[in-house]
């Protein structure tokens, strides 16, 4: 049976979100991984939005609109006046290299897809398949959250989580009801802002947004 | 009439929330602070004895559901979030007075606190396993601007660090949700009704196992992060210390049950799905583990309000234990020992708060004869910590003594782990207090009248449940424990 062409095309999607998800994984310069987020987001609403034409459920349209409108649009603008504001440009460095990052998060990938293995086993609708690929960038952002030092990156990372997990959401389900990603979205928002109130608050106490500074409580 | 009852409790600290946000830097904020958290408070006992006379309710066209379980959850939260307004109405005076808190930064922590206990009346109250979600990200998000209110270095690390780990934990959450939706969207169809918990409920057996095996894993890691599980537990005993003293009370209180409540709903799901003990199993092994690394860890604090959150951990880990051990004894014992745990835990972070604010420091070696400086503060601290360590007869004695006697009946292998915890802890916080509340000292007595009333009316409800359950409460435990299984 051939595939039709719109799975095609959601397939296609999938793929470039992983890649953008490894390329924020590779990435130092913060303003470039703002870029990448803006279009890690791009990608996620037009598969959303694939997804909601394909299948003909319409409350999917919102959420692609919604996605354009807070991970493309806002987000990204928030980030952006927030780095000219606090005048940082590199992640100077990360706490692993990046060949070595690169390989771990390879693995991931592969340890993603194993587990997913029995739920793709079950699926039937379109596109089922691509829990896989969901978890593994939601996994390769958690990575990045792990290796950065800069409190920005982590942020972004945070977002970037998100994007997976919504990716998630519409292609293994067909999307969460929609009072349910209203309040996601809600929730996504409101936390940029309280991050924004932390880089101000962090910079002001620490002269730096380098979160090696925060290492101070221990048990000991 | 359950809508309207449910409307009032939802909406007055919603309102609060509001008002306080607009109010907040007045002289009163503080007393409108307590008068809303008294409305809630009157609002929850009023659904709770509807709820417990006539048995589980749905609301809002099936939005929300109440059942013995939750509401008791609902009252303990309204209850310890009235009477800490009350303790925080002096307290934050005086911090205010020592120059540590602005007029603005008392207005965030108003607004905020109402909102907060909007938040876990929310994610307490809905049916709906996304709002579930949706709810508990409000409550960090409510609490992570409190735990940095002092703006000092070592507050912001604590902060930040709470925000990234219950961040990324509750975004794990998310995931398991979705595997959920994922599972039972091919049972109940598409749509609302596939998140609902009383329609996953009813179909649970058809439910498919191995994705809801994976998605309890995620739910539990996810949610377990919030209630403090080792080894997710490194942002608690952080943001406890560093927060203001209310803030601590009710994250040990309040939060940390709300997250277990979320863990315990969906594992009857996976239980029932799986027909087997398999998210009981796992409960119980991560339950285990918080107690005994908790209780070993004791030893090693400085920080008074450090060590008492390590105690938090250790008594979460007891409660996920008895919830993954399960049967209508376990449960019971559950739910009463995070009835006495919430009461005993916020009387003591008041009388902690007390004793840090007195004596300007937090470290356990530079507080000394509480009893001498003031016998409220010392009286109510030693107490509080005979309550907590489970001597009886208080009521975490007879919870603790319940929780123990099912793990022999049933895992004897876990009773010694148990016991040698329990007695570490013991040794470990009576060796600490002790000196605190006994030693000598040159300070002054306190010059302030420190609010104590909570501190002792909590420790009296604890003795109370030690001494004598009520039927009509026992019988409305009983009722819980059933309807979990």
């Amino acid at each position: 049976m051939p595939i039709p062409l719109t799975l095609q095309f959601i397939n296609l999607l999938a793929a470039l979100l992983l890649l953008v998800a490894f390329a924020m994984l590779t990435q130092r310069r913060i303003l470039s991984l703002i870029n990448l987020f803006a279009l890690q987001g791009a990608v996620l609403a037009l598969s959303t939005f694939v997804v909601a034409y394909s299948t003909g459920q319409h409350h999917l349209y919102y959420s692609a609109g919604l996605t354009l409108l807070l991970k493309v649009l806002l987000l990204p603008w928030l980030l952006h006046r927030l780095i000219q504001r606090l005048n940082v440009r590199w992640d100077v460095e990360t706490l692993i290299n990046i060949p070595t990052t690169m390989l771990v998060g390879i693995a991931l990938v592969i340890f993603s897809f194993n587990l997913a293995a029995p739920i793709t086993q079950l699926a039937e609708g379109l596109t089922r398949g691509l829990i896989g690929i969901a978890l593994a960038s939601v996994l390769l952002s958690l990575l990045m959250m792990l290796t950065r030092r800069k409190a920005v990156s982590q942020v972004v990372a945070f977002l970037s989580l998100e994007n997976g997990l919504f990716f998630a959401a519409t292609s293994a389900t067909q999307g969460m009801p929609l009072v349910v990603e209203l309040g996601i979205a809600l929730d996504v928002l409101v936390a940029t802002f309280i991050f924004g109130i932390f880089f101000f608050q962090i910079r002001e106490t620490f002269d730096s947004l380098d979160i090696t500074h925060m290492e101070k409580l221990k048990d000991d | 009439m359950i809508d309207l009852q449910l409307m009032v409790l939802l909406l007055t600290p919603l309102l609060g929330g509001g008002l306080l946000a607009v109010f907040g830097s007045r002289r009163w904020a503080a007393e409108l602070n307590s008068l809303m958290s008294f409305a809630t408070f009157l609002a929850a006992v009023v659904l709770t004895v509807r709820v417990v006379e006539s048995g589980p309710q749905v609301a809002f066209n099936e939005q929300f559901f109440i059942d013995q379980f939750n509401v008791f959850l609902v009252a303990l939260t309204a209850f310890v979030a009235f009477t800490t307004s009350l303790f925080s109405r002096p307290y934050m005076r005086i911090e205010q007075h020592h120059g540590k808190l602005s007029v603005g930064m008392l207005h965030l922590y108003y607004s905020m606190y109402q909102l907060f206990t909007f938040a876990m009346l929310v994610a307490l109250t809905t049916n709906n396993m996304g709002i579930v979600w949706v709810a508990m990200e409000a409550a960090t998000l409510t609490t992570v601007l409190l735990v940095s209110l002092y703006r000092t270095p070592a507050s912001l690390e604590a902060a930040w660090k709470y925000f990234i780990l219950c961040g990324v934990g509750i975004a794990l959450a998310l995931f398991g949700t979705i595997l959920l939706y994922f599972a039972a969207e091919r049972v109940l169809g598409e749509g609302g009704s596939a998140l609902l918990w009383t329609h996953l409920n009813q179909v649970k057996g058809d439910l498919e196992p191995t994705v809801l095996k994976l998605a309890f894993i995620f739910l539990l890691v996810g949610y377990g992060t919030k209630v403090g599980l080792v080894p997710l537990h490194s942002w608690l005993p952080d943001a406890h210390a560093e927060g203001p003293t209310p803030v601590s009370a009710v994250l040990s209180g309040l939060l940390l049950n709300v997250a277990l409540c979320a863990v315990v709903r969906s594992k009857v799901l996976v239980d029932g799905s799986l027909e087997s003990h398999f998210a009981g199993n796992l409960m119980m092994g991560f339950g285990l583990l918080s107690v005994v690394v908790a209780a070993f860890s004791l030893f090693r604090q400085k920080d008074i309000k450090r060590m008492f959150a390590y105690s938090s951990i250790e008594h979460m880990g007891l409660i996920t234990f008895a919830f993954g051990m399960g049967g209508p004894v376990a449960t019971f014992a559950g739910m009463l020992h995070m009835t006495v745990h919430s009461l005993t835990k916020s009387a003591i972070f008041f009388a902690v708060g007390h004793a840090a604010q007195k004596t300007g420091t937090q470290l356990m070696e530079n507080i000394r004869g509480l009893l001498q400086v003031s016998p409220t503060v010392g009286w109510g601290l030693m107490l509080g910590t005979f309550a907590i360590l489970g001597m009886p007869p208080f009521g975490v004695f007879a919870s603790e003594f319940l929780i123990i006697t099912t793990a022999m009946h049933e895992y004897p292998w876990s009773t010694p782990i148990l016991l040698i915890a329990l007695g570490a802890a013991f040794a470990a916080i009576f060796g600490k207090v002790q000196p605190i509340v006994f030693g000598e000292t040159t300070a002054k007595p306190l010059p302030h009248p420190p609010a104590l009333i909570p501190v002792f009316a909590h420790l009296l409800l604890v003795l109370m449940l030690g001494l004598y359950m009520p039927p009509y409460l026992a019988d409305w435990y009983r009722q819980a424990a059933a309807l979990l299984g």
